[in-house]
């Protein structure tokens, strides 16, 4: 049973989602849903003991041997990104109960959890195969179903974000598809350790470099890296409070893992570094996304619009870290993966609970919430400190990996920007929590009076995200040695 | 018990005392009875650590490993045993007072009010044990944080506005300047302790001692050296009780006594002497002792007025330990004992004014001396120890301070010592005169305040008094700061007790 | 040159396609002809991938015991499944597009945007 834990996280999701259309049955199909999640989440603690103890784990998919049949394998690297995936989809299912009804209606629920499901196992799949062209099949797997998920949204906004998405999403995996293409051209291989292997052979032909754009432009689209980060915030805005939910804890997560497994597995730590010179363009990019996104975030009107512009500039922190090149860097990336996913999951979830009890989510609409909902908006608030970076949360301990590694590096200009931005995270959370706490409501638009705390069904998944932000932010044992195994290792076997 | 368990309980006892208060919270009477009884405790607690320390104890304890190489640690040290001492015991006596006061004005949220004060104390021992930097950053920003409800407790726009101006100024400082110069530090020297001695000494190149020099002390934005100090009278919007012990005692304390930290255990008074590009330090702290006497000569706000004479009185400890000396560190750390003292009793007299009278300006306090003789006076002894004459706790600090002038040969700070001390005379003695000397207003028909306003600012009048006749505990402990200054000998006992 | 030109023809079909498709993605408002540039910049690939596997002189890859050169099949079997994508994302992205006819009332992204904005 153990040696198939690789497959197992991903097909049991799989399967679950065409049983969840054969049984249409709301509850059922939470229950079912809930199952597969908790389950994959088990296998992925599983799994990860299993790394630390014994190593990396290789399996043959029906026996076919690499690199002829498709190969899983899993790292640290990637039992890690695991974890976090099926962590965070596992804390919203008991929120999606609640949630998802009462956003979609009784009717569509069955619905919603096939894709659900079929986007978690696209996920899960990316992140465990060893296979180039198997990425691309999970890839969109997962594309798919969030551009169905994301249509799902009450807004009619909700579908042009979804078509905008599709549109870009679809350039971005066809660009990594010509770039696995083009890989396959030069090597004859799909296999990421064997292309590793004879990469090494063909790495001063213009077609790797030119597969190498392809496949990091292609990821980068995936992953919302300025300025490819257009289709993002429409689309984490007017998704149902889940999808963001999950989108924003998992998804652009996954691209990460990919980008990092690209350039430091397949084509190498030296090829990328010294051949390509690709830290500088990632730093740019990645200091363009922290300033620039962040300033965009103070000036919006609505919070999960201010929490998506977010996301893209943490985006830019994570990849600040890939671009040092180094293990400290690299650690300090993982370490925000998963303090980030924590964070904003944490974040998005009550905004999910203000939606479900006011139905809105513009700031205006929001004054003076805090005093009625206050459970709900204290967890926001403690979130928030988290995405500032405040001491004794979990996104202190990121910023302080990160803002070493640079100085470890001598980047002096980038540690202090960190900082400053650090200020812009605080003036946009302080604008949510003053307009919700201190701030009297506007009458008219939304009658708050009526409005009571969320029911703890929602309420505990928020909370349970709240203190777990706060305790890796003061026990840092289990996240920070995780990452910086898995940052040892990576580096350690890349080129 | 042992010294470690002290250690702890003096962090658990005021946690657990927020919890109970919190959930005592709709029974006034009994959330009051909570606060009292986790004050006394505490300030026994420390008392009884204190008494270890004196003894020669130096116990350390790590809560959890945060980070690699700073963890969360905890570390007893002369110097922040007097800071426990003050801000523990005089909890109690504001607790009492504020009872007085926050039902003598009806107050709104009391619960809240108690439960910030009761987390503000606790990380306020945090601060005063930290074991290294990080420590201290972590709970300085929790004081941050804890205080500013009480600073906008009054909820109107006013005290909205100086929330913001108090929050944006001490996190901004704190996040940009502080942080950054931890994180310097971190990188360069690879730990955070606090040591005897310093750890900076030839880890870094001049210029980057002189710039972290320069970010600590604009980082500590709780040392309100000018030009970052418009949080304090910023701050005057808060309940007297609030201004009387975190701005007068626990939250500006806490800065002036990182800044005396950090020159201590961090530079190390030998590194500083050295390093050029420091003397703006001595200047830019008697530039603000000046300014700012000068700025409360025309407050008329009574409230005001003290925030100014809080904030040149503060940079009179950055300045002495800018003399980078061990007589004038002593100075230093005997001003901020002094300092406390008599700058609480000055705020409570302020607030019982407040109490009786309704009264806030300097203006309309024509003969209040004559109606209430115990505030007044209390408000003539706090005076006099601003001023620093004997018999007040002000004078034996001053002298300290002077002398390491003197030793050093400073021109500039022995001229600042002499022109404030004319100063705080010309801003003190008025209110005063005013008070005993003017006839009252016909239609005054007021009294004195409510008794536990009056019988807590009898109490720290007369512990100003005491500490001039008995210096002993604070001298004791300052001197072990100034041995640890000199880093000769870390560890060992501290001086003997004269 | 000749041989770069000619030799290299099916490649520079490829990226002719691509361009094309691209530039229809861009350039256009409405939102089904954005489609269909997005389905012909999918099917560049779709050509590419068997230009890879092809081998010249080699024929249809079936082993009957002697010994023949055959093209490479692997690239048009990944192509296979490439295809399938491509055609669930065509028709989803029609989907949505039936829907937003419905919600909007127009398909042109410029009166899009408008209503957004207005709302």
């Amino acid at each position: 049973m153990a040696e198939h834990f690789p497959v197992l996280i991903v097909l049991l999701p799989l399967i679950a989602a065409p049983l969840c259309v054969a049984l249409r049955h709301g509850g059922g199909t939470w229950l079912l849903a809930t199952l597969a999640t908790w389950g994959s989440f088990a296998i992925s603690i599983a799994l990860l003991a299993q790394v630390l103890e014994d190593g990396t784990i290789k399996y043959q998919l029906g026996n076919w041997v690499a690199p002829w049949g498709i190969e899983y394998v899993v790292d640290e690297l990637n039992a890690y990104i695991l974890l976090v995936v099926t962590a965070i989809a596992s804390v919203i299912m008991p929120f999606a109960a609640r949630s998802v009804p009462a956003e979609m209606g009784q009717r569509g629920v069955y619905l919603f959890y096939t894709m659900y499901l079929l986007c978690l196992s696209g996920l899960l799949g990316m992140t465990v195969t060893g296979d180039a062209f198997n990425v691309f099949v999970f890839l969109e797997i997962s594309s798919l179903s969030s551009y169905a998920l994301i249509s799902l949204g009450r807004n009619r906004k909700a579908l042009h974000a979804a078509y905008q998405y599709l549109v870009l999403g679809t350039i971005g995996a066809t660009f990594f598809l010509i770039g696995v293409g083009l890989l396959y051209l030069m090597t004859g291989t799909l296999n990421m350790a064997d292309l590793a292997a004879r990469i090494d052979k063909v790495e001063d032909s213009r077609i790797i470099y030119t597969a190498f754009g392809f496949i990091v432009l292609g990821i980068g689209l995936k992953l919302a890296v300025f300025p490819l980060h257009a289709w993002l915030p429409n689309a984490y805005t007017y998704a149902p409070s889940v999808v963001s939910i999950f989108l924003a804890g998992t998804a652009t997560k996954v691209s990460l893992y990919l980008l990092l497994r690209f350039i430091y597995s397949v084509f190498g730590h030296s090829f990328t570094f010294d051949k390509v010179v690709a830290g500088p363009l990632i730093l740019v990019l990645a200091v363009a996304a922290i300033v620039i996104c962040s300033l965009v975030a103070v000036w919006q009107r609505n919070i999960k619009r201010i929490l998506a512009f977010s996301s893209v500039a943490q985006i830019g922190y994570m990849l600040l870290g890939v671009s040092l090149g180094t293990v400290m860097g690299l650690q300090a990336t993982l370490l925000h993966i998963f303090n980030h996913a924590m964070m904003k999951a944490g974040l998005f979830l009550a905004c999910g609970c203000i939606l479900y009890r006011v139905g809105s989510m513009k700031l205006v609409d929001l004054q003076g919430v805090g005093r009625r909902m206050p459970w709900t908006m204290m967890a926001f608030t403690l979130c928030g400190l988290s995405l500032i970076g405040v001491p004794l949360t979990a996104g202190f301990i990121s910023k302080w990996y990160l803002v070493t590694a640079t100085l470890e590096r001598g980047w002096w200009a980038a540690a202090v920007l960190i900082v400053l931005a650090s200020l812009l995270a605080l003036v946009y959370v302080g604008k949510v929590v003053q307009a919700a706490f201190f701030k009297e409501p506007e009458t008219g638009v939304v009658n708050l009076a009526e409005v009571r705390e969320a029911p703890l069904s929602l309420l505990i998944p928020t909370w349970i995200l709240v203190f777990a932000n706060l305790y890796f932010g003061i026990e840092t044992d289990i996240s920070a040695d995780i990452a910086g195994q898995a940052a040892k290792q990576l580096i350690g076997a890349s080129r | 018990m042992t010294a470690e368990t002290l250690l702890w309980l003096t962090l658990a006892v005021p946690a657990a005392g927020t919890l109970g208060i919190w959930a005592t919270g709709k029974v006034a009477n009994l959330r009051e009875g909570v606060t009292l009884v986790t004050a006394v405790a505490l300030c026994v607690l420390v008392a009884l650590l204190a008494e270890k320390v004196l003894g020669g104890a130096r116990p350390a304890l790590t809560l959890v490993k945060t980070l690699p190489d700073a963890p969360l640690h905890l570390a007893v040290e002369p110097l922040g045993m007097l800071f426990a001492l003050i801000a523990s015991f005089l909890w109690i006596i504001n607790s009492i007072y504020s009872i007085g006061y926050m039902r003598g004005n009806k107050e709104a949220h009391q619960t809240r009010f108690y439960v910030c004060f009761a987390i503000a104390i606790a990380s306020t021992m945090g601060i005063a044990f930290a074991g290294n930097l990080f420590t201290l950053f972590v709970f300085y920003e929790v004081l941050t944080l804890s205080t500013y409800p009480l600073v906008t407790h009054k909820g109107n726009n006013e005290a909205q506005r100086a929330g913001w101006i108090y929050l944006g100024i001490l996190l901004g400082t704190s996040i940009c300047l502080l942080l950054t110069a931890i994180i310097v530090t971190y990188v360069q020297v690879g730990t955070l302790d606090f040591r005897a001695g310093g750890i900076l000494a030839g880890k870094a190149p001049d210029w980057l001692g002189a710039l972290l020099l320069l970010l600590f002390m604009y980082g500590i934005g709780k040392a309100a050296l000018m030009p970052i100090h418009p949080w304090l009278p910023a701050a005057m919007v808060a309940p007297t009780p609030v201004s009387a012990l975190l701005h007068a005692v626990a939250v500006v304390k806490a800065g002036v006594f990182t800044v005396v930290k950090v020159i201590v255990y961090i530079f190390g008074v030998g590194y500083l002497a050295e390093l050029p590009w420091t003397e703006w330090l001595v200047y830019v702290a008697g530039g603000t002792v000046l300014l700012a006497s000068i700025v409360a000569l025309t407050a008329d706000n009574l409230k005001r007025r003290l925030a100014y004479s809080t904030i040149s009185q503060l940079s009179y400890v950055i300045m002495a330990a800018a003399l980078f000396t061990p007589v004038a560190i002593m100075g230093a750390v005997l001003h901020i004992a002094a300092h406390a003292f008599g700058k609480i009793t000055l705020f409570f007299a302020a607030g019982s004014i407040y109490t009786a009278a309704h009264k806030t300006e300097v203006s309309q306090l024509d003969g209040i001396g004559r109606l209430m003789p115990w505030t007044m006076g209390a408000f003539a002894i706090g005076a006099v120890s601003m001023i620093g004459l004997p018999p007040s706790a002000g004078f034996i600090s001053k002298w300290y301070i002077l002398m390491g002038a003197m030793e050093t040969e400073h021109v500039f700070a022995i001229v600042v010592l002499i022109v404030s001390t004319l100063l705080n005379a010309g801003y003190f003695l008025p209110v005063i005169y005013r008070a005993f000397f003017r006839a009252p207003p016909a239609d005054a028909r007021h009294g004195e305040a409510p008794l536990p306003i009056v019988i807590a600012l009898t109490v720290t009048a007369a512990g100003t008094i005491v500490l001039f006749f008995l210096p002993d505990l604070p001298l004791a402990l300052a001197e072990a700061v100034a041995q640890a200054a000199t880093g000769s000998s870390p560890g060992a006992a501290p001086g003997s007790v004269k | 040159m000749v041989d770069l030109i000619l030799g290299l023809y099916n490649y520079w079909i490829v990226i002719a396609l691509m361009m094309a498709g691209l530039y229809i993605v861009i350039s256009r408002q409405n939102l089904i002809k954005k489609l269909i540039g997005l389905n012909i910049f999918q099917t560049s690939v779709f050509v590419l991938y068997i230009s890879i596997g092809k081998v010249f002189g080699g024929t249809a890859p079936i082993l009957d015991g002697t010994d023949r050169i055959y093209s490479n099949p692997l690239p048009h079997v990944l192509i296979l499944t490439a295809i399938v994508v491509g055609v669930a994302t065509a028709a989803l992205g029609l989907a949505l597009v039936v829907r937003i006819k419905e919600e909007y009332g127009t398909i042109e992204e410029d009166d899009i945007n408008q209503m957004d904005d207005e709302s």
